[in-house]
């Protein structure tokens, strides 16, 4: 399943992980940490969401954190995504998608909050409760 | 500082032709020394790059829906309509069917055929739960005139989850076939190379839920 590089190690397919490390999909061990890890951070999430406590407009920030390190969680424990030299093609391509990702989100989100921000006053009360800024 | 240079790289030097290729392999045809990468690798890559396609286009319906959000026309806004209890049953089954898919996986490197069909019907049933609790939540929120067709953050909200909904259907459709073909096959190399690509799949599909709860139904929830 795997092949040699030049400097002698071995490329990985997504999936698999490095070869000899932790974390190959033969080791039981691997999936729970990563299970275990995720709930926590779900918990977290709901426990935030719900949170009297924190000062109500850091709660987004919060939740969007706990979000990306639950992703991280995921792509190394789950799909073996790693940083090592036979994962060099898989994070590249994940980090192009990731790149493309983050330009259609935030793009989109910040060209229709000024495209409303510049819009003419609309006339009833109604109108305006329908283009409240999303953010 | 005159480091002493090749002759065959100096004559070379300058040839754009030249550069990055293996000119000292005596007129062969330019490739690793090991060869191509093997099937398994070529077909997992390109399946992860097909994964990351669908992401991209997930972010679309992220985008819409973020824009939109705030569109609801009058109509009731995301924290009135949201139940978390069923948001916590439906991840809750969600990520316990990534983990037995893992284990299906880690079975049928082990080529036990048994365990990794239990898992993977396990994984199914996990699955069918989640999509059961999402269908009931859709089914509710059309009932009390919370439909698609109320505001454009209805809209985007039902075009969204429900992108995410189709896609988990496909993946149990793969998933029957799956266990179908290790049944009637066995362990075969291409069979092996499919269940890979659906164990990817699945994970995939939990890492876009992961990202939904918090955008949809969290924020939506402490807004």
């Amino acid at each position: 399943m795997t092949e040699r590089t030049e400097d002698g190690r071995e490329d990985a397919a997504p999936g698999e992980g490095s070869s000899g490390a932790r974390g190959t999909s033969g080791d039981i061990s691997g999936y729970t940490m990563g299970l275990a890890l995720a709930a926590l951070l779900t918990f977290l999430s709901f426990v935030v969401a719900d949170s009297e406590v924190i000062w109500h407009p850091a709660i987004p920030a919060a939740l969007i954190a706990l979000a990306i390190a639950q992703m991280g969680v995921h792509l190394v424990f789950f799909l073996h995504i790693t940083s090592g030299p036979d994962n060099a093609n898989n994070s590249l391509a994940l980090a192009f998608g990731v790149f493309i990702v983050v330009l259609v989100i935030f793009g989109s989100i910040w060209i229709m909050g000024h495209l409303n921000h510049n819009m003419m006053p609309m006339s009833s009360a109604t109108d305006q409760r329908m283009f409240k800024s999303p953010l | 500082m005159t480091a002493p240079v090749a002759p065959r790289a100096e004559a070379n030097m300058g040839d754009p032709y030249v550069l990055g290729r293996n000119v000292n392999a005596g007129g062969e045809e330019d490739r690793s020394e090991g060869g191509g990468a093997s099937k398994s690798i070529v077909t997992l890559y390109g399946f992860w790059i097909f994964l990351l396609s669908d992401i991209v286009m997930f972010s679309g319906f992220f985008a819409s829906y973020a824009v939109l959000v705030g569109a609801t026309a009058g109509g009731p806004d995301g924290s009135s309509l949201f139940e978390l209890t069923r948001i916590k049953l439906e991840t809750g089954c969600l990520l316990l069917s990534s983990y037995t898919c893992g284990m299906s996986a880690i079975a049928a490197t082990r080529r036990t055929l048994a365990l990794t069909e239990i898992w993977l019907l396990v994984t199914g049933l996990l699955g069918a739960g989640f999509l059961g609790l999402e269908l009931q939540e859709f089914a509710k929120l059309i009932a009390q005139g919370a439909g698609p067709q109320r505001s454009a953050f209805l809209s985007g909200f039902f075009a969204l989850v429900g992108c995410h909904g189709v896609h988990v259907v496909a993946g149990l459709l793969w998933l029957g076939t799956m266990m179908a073909q290790i049944w009637v096959k066995g362990f075969r190399a291409d069979v092996m190379r499919r269940l890979m690509c659906f164990s990817l799949f699945w994970h995939a599909l939990d890492i876009i839920w992961v990202a939904l709860i918090t955008i949809v139904y969290l924020m939506g929830h402490a807004r």
